[in-house]
């Protein structure tokens, strides 16, 4: 779609959200769980998502890279409409091909890191632009090397998933993503499954992308990367965005009584 | 490495080793000594009975028996690929969304397993009641000419063994993780490429095992295709004996073979879950080879224990 802008200063100022909800609304059955998101993600920037359990977090982020279909709204991707076309006023569902090329562009973390355990920490990073973008197995071989060190991984390439801890797996999890040179990051929850002497490593990572002008969303409890690396903070709870600001501003000077009372608990 | 060597506790001195009279297990050596008398009682009544055991090494290399071992092995690994192949796509047709195919899938599954596979072999070998001519528009011929024994073998074993085969692959596919799946849909794989890269290769650790069940029971299973005229193991031995006289020795002779080659395959089927173990253990256990080797390398550290050194 747009090869150029990718992870360039050319998405200054294009006034092109990386991605936009309007409305978006979801439900599983009887269950309303998200009723009525409207948010803008500008590209580069850092977006934290925060809010109680059972809000709704982890499904807004699986219904951007699609893994959820939307009930309701709309929810646009770097322009494109996610999971849809749209002709006149009608949708069309898109084919499964055509779902599969929005996600490479969209890498995703998940808090249980779901490496491919019968591989190992190369081989899960190469696997994707083998199999999808039909790269030759030397040059994903040795951007997966690079990626491998650049997460401070560069003596486990051999190892298997089982042989590594948390924080090591998810860096490996990060580079995955990383090697389908995405323009969007969704992470949901990264750390939360892991030690609190392993949570430093992979934050590390995650700043360091931020810096390199990575667009991400962070679904994360860990205010203190919020606070330093976020461009701006969402608080979202029972499926609505009920505040939004830079962090430091909700964080401190929360405006609302719930999220005055969820940071309390958290803080 | 504290600097107040002086005071050593009492723990730190070698302890006492414990020397008790150990638990005598009175029970195993009579449970040992009742087994070697049944063991030699049937050993005498064996050895006694009218069974000419002297030809028995002459007819296990004899050519058809050997062309009929060849024959057994080779319609069991073929259905047995078959079966493999049909069911895992039977399986995935099972757990579709798509109302029609999983519907096609169970009714498939319910008749083929619901029916015996003497009945289905036989089915078979008489389709040209049902269909005289075979017409595939570029092709046309008498469904007799076209369904040879080894055909009508292939398709009655293997059609069978597919049934049973999809549901072992949907145990495997459904033992694998959801998380698997969604990493790879994230990462833009198609379903197909996440079922073949991801999905089967974790759930063959839970399809091999029985797997292999379900091939030595085909081995054994496969001495039913003599009702459709191929000549396999048993009925190569039956041919011998209905001319040699040597009925229950050409049975001995069979079953021979038959443990040999399932011996064979227990064998395969261990590096096979090794290799499928990749991964999901820290350190894979030795194979027997690599066990073997370090007994005789242990062994050969006792005789000359300076060579250790
Ligand atoms: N596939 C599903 N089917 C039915 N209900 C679901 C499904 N997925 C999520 N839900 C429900 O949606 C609600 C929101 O879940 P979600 O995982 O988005 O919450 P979350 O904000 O990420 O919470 P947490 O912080 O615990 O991860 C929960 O009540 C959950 O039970
Ligand atoms: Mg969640």
């Amino acid at each position: 779609m747009t090869a150029l802008s990718k992870g360039t200063d050319l998405d200054k100022g294009t006034g092109r959200p990386m991605v936009k909800a309007e409305g978006v609304h979801k439900s599983f059955g009887p269950a309303h769980i998200l009723k009525g998101i409207d948010l803008e993600v500008n590209p580069r920037e850092v977006f934290c998502l925060i809010g109680p359990s059972g809000s709704g977090k982890s499904t807004f982020l699986r219904c951007i890279n699609h893994l959820e279909k939307i009930s309701a709204g709309r929810l646009y991707v770097d322009g494109g409409l996610v999971g849809y076309r749209q002709k006149g006023d009608k949708l069309y569902e898109l084919k499964e091909k055509e779902v599969a090329a929005q996600r490479r562009d969209i890498g995703m973390v998940f808090q249980r890191f779901n490496l491919f355990p019968h591989m190992t920490a190369l081989e899960n990073v190469m696997e994707a632009p083998v199999l999808v973008k039909r790269e030759t197995k030397a040059i994903a071989r040795e951007r997966a090397a690079r990626l491998l060190d650049r997460v401070g991984l560069g003596d486990r390439k051999g190892h298997y998933p089982a042989q590594l801890s948390g924080g090591q797996q998810q860096r490996v999890a990060i580079a995955r993503a990383l090697a389908m040179e995405p323009k969007l990051m969704l992470f949901d929850e990264p750390t939360s499954a892991l030690d609190p002497e392993l949570v430093g490593e992979v934050l590390d990572v995650m700043r360091d992308l931020a810096e390199d002008g990575m667009t991400m969303i962070v679904v994360t409890h860990e205010m203190g990367f919020a606070r330093e690396v976020g461009d701006s903070l969402v608080f979202m709870d029972d499926g609505v965005v009920v505040e939004s600001g830079h962090p430091r501003e909700v964080l401190t000077n929360p405006r609302h009584d719930r999220t005055k009372s969820f940071l309390s608990k958290v803080l | 490495m504290t600097d107040t060597v002086d005071k050593v506790p009492a723990s730190a001195l070698p302890p006492e080793q414990i020397k008790a009279i150990p638990v005598r297990h009175y029970g195993r050596w009579v449970a040992a000594v009742v087994v070697v008398a049944i063991l030699v009682l049937i050993g005498i009544a064996f050895s006694n009975a009218n069974i000419n055991y002297d030809v028995i090494p002459d007819y296990l290399t004899a050519d058809t028996i050997l062309s009929g071992a060849w024959a057994t092995l080779y319609i069991s690994v073929l259905s047995m690929a078959l079966g493999l192949v049909l069911g895992v796509v039977l399986a995935v047709m099972r757990m579709s969304s798509n109302p029609v195919t999983s519907t096609v899938s169970w009714f498939y599954i319910w008749f083929f397993r619901g029916t015996p596979v003497l009945v289905q072999l036989l089915l078979w070998y008489n389709i040209a009641l049902v269909f005289p001519v075979l017409n595939l528009g570029f092709y046309k011929d008498e469904m007799n000419q076209v369904m040879t024994p080894f055909l009508t073998a292939l398709l009655g074993l293997g059609l069978n063994e597919a049934a049973y085969m999809a549901e072992i692959v949907r145990a495997g596919i459904q033992s694998v993780d959801e998380g698997q799946t969604e990493a790879s849909h994230a990462l833009g794989m198609t379903r197909g490429q996440t079922l073949r890269r991801v999905v089967l290769p974790q759930a063959m650790r839970v399809i091999v095992p029985p797997s292999g069940n379900e091939f030595i029971n085909m081995l054994k299973t496969s001495s039913l295709v003599y009702t459709v005229q191929f000549t396999e193991l048993i009925k190569a031995a039956q041919d011998i004996s209905s001319t040699s006289l040597a009925v229950v020795e050409m049975y001995f002779v069979a079953s021979i073979w038959y443990l040999l080659l399932t011996s064979i395959f227990s064998i395969g089927q261990y590096y096979l879950e090794r290799r499928y173990a990749r991964g999901s253990t820290r350190n894979l256990p030795p194979t027997p080879l690599q066990r073997l080797k370090a007994n005789v390398r242990l062994f050969a550290s006792f005789r000359r224990p300076e060579a250790v050194r």
